[in-house]
């Protein structure tokens, strides 16, 4: 144990070196959030053009569907982390179909809209069913305890959360950026008539690219069941933060939207242990300050 | 400001005309209401009417989607209902200190969202407001949880006593009207039709020598202005300012209220207003399942009525609007 002190200019304020880890660590994990729901709106911004104002509430559904599986059908953690993500991405795909697919020509705003008022339908159904206090989900037998790593305590269930999200954030970077299917895909985004006249079926990539960001979403959202519990509200006020994550990393590179992910969580995280008044706005104020800086965002190009 | 004269789009004395009408016709049955109606909920409507014209005014006729409009209506409240009930002001000083804060918040928040287009600029505004909702949570002087409640009326310039229903409605209506009147006349202004020009096509407006930004800027302000004046109205109404008004749903309503009734008409923010209020107060039994067929309003409205109740009339009806 040792103590941490700030400049006596931000305040000189000390803390012991354990509570700063701790809070380091809780960053890291809601950074990992950030960076997995807005690593999803990036791709699907990317191929649809529409923001999903309904990742929020997909987020939670993949908490909820863990919930249900775990209480209604004895299906444990693991399976649920496969079939969550499956069952939550392919209701993703209906609504795609239904409704979405309609929109691609007008303004992006209907987009924004139609997906806020889906947010709404899925949050008020899950609010009747489970109302608004949380109901808890127990962490796996196999990710109990922790190990102490001399300067903190460090539960094996967040080391796994940060390893997780960082391979499926470095997984989907990869495929996009390095393999023939993300070629399509990225063609697809710049150009997709031209890529029609190749003989690939756009529509559908469209299709499935929508359901694997809204799997993405479901699969943080199993991730996060432990952590905090399954409650109807945990997506509504998470994609707001993450919007500002969006807007603060610019949505047109995916390791910019992972990088930033992650660092913002960790600001918070520290801003927690400095500044716990703060540490609520932190991300709103420096999506400020990134804004008078550098409009387009700090990976943005310049529209 | 540079004039823009263009006689091709000159407005028909016709269409000048039924505008008149239906302000004549609207004020006549707002007069009568309150002999058919609950004033109180009429009032209610009224502001909810005055805020969803001023979000009007910006997605309706610059083009500029704001999904945190509850900044301004619910900070606008909060300080009309401190500085009538702590500093014990009158109700129109009441209303102006109130909405003097909407107009300082959106002239910092449009400034930083003009910055960036489109969806972004949504995104931009809805977090900023979100950040403004934390930090009405957190300060001392709006009252946490509990908001600020039994906000005193007053007596307007003195002498009259707000406390009667009756006077306390024709206040709220001629404050509504007067703002409806104000933004009819920004919107038929040279101002409003370079606004519209920028809804448009902004590249075009900026080619042609516009300072689009400054168009922008001076629109979101005097939407957020006219946003606080209803929202100060509102906490001398139902004499309460409270975390509900400045959190993000009441973001969402005012959108859903516009879009209901029709974005870029001067009557369809009212209208939807009105169901939309109506429908709270009927379905309030109902629990959560308001939530889930709000939803379903706004997914109906984009897939199949984009152009709102107003909208889809004057279409049935071949009126340009």
């Amino acid at each position: 144990m040792f103590q941490i002190c700030l400049p006596v200019f931000l305040g000189g304020k000390c803390i012991v070196s354990a509570a700063l880890f701790g809070q380091l660590l809780i960053g890291l994990i809601n950074g990992s959030f950030y960076a997995l729901l807005s690593l999803g709106l990036a791709v699907i911004f990317g191929m649809l053009n529409i923001i999903n104002f309904a990742h929020g509430a997909q987020y939670m559904l993949g908490a909820v569907a863990a919930y249900l599986l775990l209480n209604y059908a004895g299906i444990g953690y693991w399976p649920s982390l496969i079939a969550a993500p499956i069952i939550v991405g392919a209701i993703g795909i209906a609504i795609e179909r239904a409704f979405l697919q309609w929109l691609y020509k007008l303004d992006h705003l209907y987009g924004l809209l139609l997906t806020f008022g889906l947010a709404l339908i899925i949050e008020g159904v899950s609010r009747h069913y489970f109302g608004t206090a949380g109901l808890p989900y127990s962490l796996p037998d196999s990710l109990q305890g922790g190990r102490n790593l001399g300067f903190m305590f460090l539960p094996n269930y967040r080391a796994w959360v940060i390893v997780a999200s960082l391979v499926i954030c470095f997984g989907t970077w990869f495929v996009i950026e390095r393999t023939k299917l993300g070629a399509y895909l990225r063609a697809a985004t710049e150009n997709p008539n031209l890529v029609r006249a190749f003989g690939v079926n756009v529509p559908r990539m469209i299709t499935l690219t929508y359901g694997f960001g809204v799997a993405l979403a479901a699969f943080a959202g199993v991730m996060a069941a432990p952590i905090y519990n399954v409650s109807p509200n945990m997506g509504s006020e998470l994609i707001i933060v993450v919007f500002a994550v969006v807007v603060i990393g610019g949505m047109g590179s995916i390791l910019g939207a992972i990088l930033t992910g992650f660092g913002l969580g960790v600001i918070e995280g520290l801003t927690k242990v400095f500044f716990p008044e703060a540490s609520n706005t932190v991300i709103f104020v420096i999506m400020a300050i990134v804004l008078l800086v550098r409009p387009a965002g700090l990976f943005g190009r310049r529209a | 400001m540079e004039r823009v004269v263009d006689p091709a789009t000159k407005v028909s004395p016709l269409r000048k005309q039924s505008e008149w009408i239906g302000f004549g016709i609207m004020a006549a049955v707002l007069l009568i209401a309150p002999f058919v109606t609950y004033p109180m909920f009429l009032m209610q409507c009224l502001c909810f009417a005055l805020f969803a014209c001023a979000f009007n005014l910006l997605i309706g006729y610059v083009g500029l989607l704001s999904f945190g409009h509850a900044l301004y209506f619910g900070w606008a409240s909060y300080l009309a209902a401190y500085s009538a009930k702590v500093w014990g002001f009158p109700p129109e000083l009441a209303i102006l200190t109130g909405t003097l804060t909407a107009t300082v918040f959106g002239f910092i928040a449009g400034s930083l969202a003009i910055r960036r287009q489109g969806i972004y600029f949504a995104m931009i505004t809805l977090a900023l407001a979100q950040m403004m909702f934390f930090f009405a949570v957190q300060v001392k002087f709006t009252g946490g949880e509990d908001g600020i409640q039994s906000v005193p009326r007053g007596h307007l310039l003195g002498f009259i006593d707000l406390r009667n229903e009756t006077a306390m409605y024709l206040f709220v209506l001629a404050v509504f009207l007067g703002g409806w009147l104000f933004i009819r006349r920004i919107i038929h202004s040279p101002f409003g039709e370079v606004l519209k020009a920028i809804r448009e096509n902004e590249p075009r407006a900026i080619s042609l020598g516009y300072k689009t930004d400054r168009y922008k800027l001076l629109a979101f302000v005097l939407s957020a202005t006219l946003a606080g004046l209803a929202g100060s109205t509102k906490a001398l109404v139902v004499q309460i300012a409270s975390l509900t008004d400045v959190n993000w749903p009441m973001s969402g309503e005012v959108v859903l209220m516009s879009l209901v009734g029709g974005l870029g008409t001067l009557f369809g923010p009212v209208i939807g207003a009105f169901v939309i209020i109506s429908m709270q107060y009927k379905l309030a039994s109902l629990g959560e399942w308001v939530l889930v067929i709000q939803g379903v309003i706004f997914v109906a409205c984009v897939l199949l009525f984009r152009r709102g109740i107003i909208g889809e009339i004057a279409n049935y009806f071949r009126i340009k609007l």
